[in-house]
């Protein structure tokens, strides 16, 4: 019984396409998220990764295909996703503490005209002391640094109490420094949560997720972390530059008779092709 | 000048004036508070300058249909003629309210296009059906530039009641209003009803903006609606605060604008918002010190 659980399956995309004014940007996406995954989603600029995000948090329906989280239909099973958005475009002025930005993770749970409870506040507390921003709590949002305001944002979306995490490209906006502190959170609450991630970051995905999906147009996912030729070849115009500059060879698994991509091999392979 | 003043409130259109600006004040600090951390300034004087087709539409039922349907009846020698401008300003504030709320959420492109086009659509109906309402219109002139001294006990009791019904609905629907203001796109996550939270803010600030016109007339509402609460913007850093700021300022700013405009027999909407703007002015060059010596006094914590 318990092997089941593990291997519950908690997002499940069959056979989605989707797009806008019947453009489509996804074409017959699959993909199986399974309880504790840790996915980063790789992909260029264009290559659907919004547009999957979108249809995820059910912002967009689908043109055709099955999606389904927590075996529900999206829009009631999109509760389960505690959802951390870019913190990019971000409006400084606004006023609102770190505290009522984190209870808004309580908004779902609480129907209109009720008040958050003391249950409520237990979880926000919880939420913000997970991600150590708890003493930081009355502080006006537009004060904090851009890696302080990630955190507030990943403590709203766990004040959800989520079974999932969904984060969009959760380090855009902070220096390396911090989004290597970003990344050891995420691996911490990995322990509870299933993380699905949108990033850039080859070497933070190769470092810390567990399995990596390659995003353009089609999804290259093969539930392992090997990023195998074809499927940078089909994702990637240029794989074996950002490769080579973003990931040091030592991180890429190397478990023998899988055969490895070693970023020589790489390198090998695109000679062979130019 | 304070022997002016006291002078000035014995009169009773005096005293109803200065009651009227309170309780504009409230309502217009509450939502504009609102319109200035959710950036819908555009669309709330789309909103405004759309409620002068209802003023239109109201002069042209009460003067020209009304005396055909009810000809020699002594049913048109109503006592309030303005009850009919005033219902049709109600209506199509309301009606643009939901309109151009829909628009704006079903459309993805050019929304602020269209809203343009129906703002001046608004104007022009308003203007059309006055012109072909024949005879008397004189107070027209009042609902574009605002008659604050002419405001009756009656309407002061529609104003506390608009005031009762705005911070009601804000007291009830405030996790929700603060919500798609901060993050839409989260408030959508968790299942809030966005567009009908949305379009309920529109539709109080149409009843705020109907209650304005009164004070400073349509052209100047959105100044009014917004510097106040873009001012208290400056100095808090917290919702309620910024609310609250923002009522006291709109109190302040009315009372000190009527008594110059009484003093000095000036137009009374435009004494207060030039009041208001100068107010304005005076906080943006303050806050560069103000956000200095509040960041100064965080690092010394």
């Amino acid at each position: 019984m318990e092997q089941v659980q593990e291997l519950q399956e908690v997002i499940s995309i069959r056979h989605l396409w989707a797009g806008y004014d019947h453009e489509s940007v996804l074409e017959d996406v699959n993909m199986s998220v399974r309880e504790l995954d840790f996915i980063g989603l790789i992909g260029p600029n264009g290559g659907g990764k919004t547009t999957l995000l979108k249809v995820l948090l059910g912002l967009l329906p689908p043109m055709r295909g099955a999606i389904e989280v927590m075996g529900l239909p999206i829009k009631e099973g999109r509760r389960h996703i505690g959802y951390v958005p870019q913190t990019v475009a971000f409006d400084r002025e606004f006023p609102i503490s770190v505290w009522d930005v984190a209870r808004m993770g309580r908004l779902g749970r609480r129907r209109l005209l009720r008040r958050y409870s003391t249950e409520d506040n237990e979880f926000v507390a919880e939420a913000l002391r997970q991600v150590d921003m708890l003493d930081l709590r009355d502080r006006p949002i537009g004060d904090l640094s851009g890696g302080q305001r990630q955190r507030v944002y990943i403590a709203r979306a766990l004040s959800t109490r989520p079974k999932i995490l969904l984060l969009d490209e959760p380090t855009a906006s902070v220096d390396p420094k911090v989004s290597t502190g970003i990344y050891e959170l995420l691996r911490q609450l990995n322990d509870h949560v299933t993380i699905v991630m949108i990033s850039h970051d080859m070497s933070a995905i190769a470092s810390y997720v567990k399995t990596v999906g390659c995003l353009n147009r089609h999804l290259f996912y093969h539930e392992d972390k090997e990023l195998d030729a074809e499927m940078l070849e089909l994702a990637y115009q240029c794989p074996i530059d950002l490769l080579a500059h973003g990931v040091p060879h030592r991180v890429f698994p190397q478990h023998g008779e899988a055969g490895p991509i070693a970023v020589h091999q790489l390198h090998h392979h695109e000679e062979v092709e130019v | 000048m304070i022997g002016s003043l006291i002078e000035a409130l014995q009169y009773t259109f005096m005293r109803n004036a200065l009651m009227a600006g309170v309780l504009v004040s409230v309502a217009c600090g509450i939502i504009g508070t609102f319109v200035v951390i959710k950036r819908i300034v555009f669309i709330s004087g789309g909103i405004a300058h759309t409620a002068y087709g209802g003023i239109g539409l109201g002069y042209y039922v009460r003067y020209m249909v009304l005396p055909v349907l009810f000809a020699g009846s002594a049913a048109i020698q109503d006592p309030r003629p303005g009850a009919w401008p005033l219902a049709g300003a109600v209506l199509f504030s309301l009606g643009a309210a939901v309109v151009m709320g829909l628009i704006q959420r079903r459309t993805s492109q050019r929304a602020d296009t269209i809203i343009g086009v129906l703002w001046a659509l608004g104007m022009a109906t308003g203007i059309i059906f006055v012109d072909l309402t024949e005879g008397y219109k004189v107070d027209l002139m009042s609902y574009l530039f605002g008659s604050i001294l002419a405001v009756e006990r009656g309407e002061l009791w529609l104003m506390l009641a608009l005031d009762g019904v705005i911070l009601a609905l804000v007291a009830l629907f405030y996790k929700e209003l603060v919500a798609i203001s901060f993050d839409e796109t989260f408030a959508t996550v968790a299942n809030v009803p966005v567009d009908i939270i949305y379009i309920g803010l529109l539709s109080m600030i149409a009843l705020t903006v109907v209650m304005m016109m009164r004070v400073v007339g349509l052209i100047m509402v959105i100044a009014m609606l917004t510097m106040p609460a873009a001012i208290a913007g400056h100095f808090f850093r917290n919702l309620k605060k910024m609310m609250a700021g923002a009522v006291v300022l709109g109190v302040c700013f009315t009372v000190l604008g009527l008594f110059i405009s009484y003093t000095w027999n000036l137009t009374s909407g435009a004494s207060i918002i030039l009041v208001s703007g100068v107010g304005y002015l005076l906080s943006l060059a303050l806050q560069p010190l103000i956000s200095e010596s509040q960041s100064y006094s965080r690092n010394q914590q």
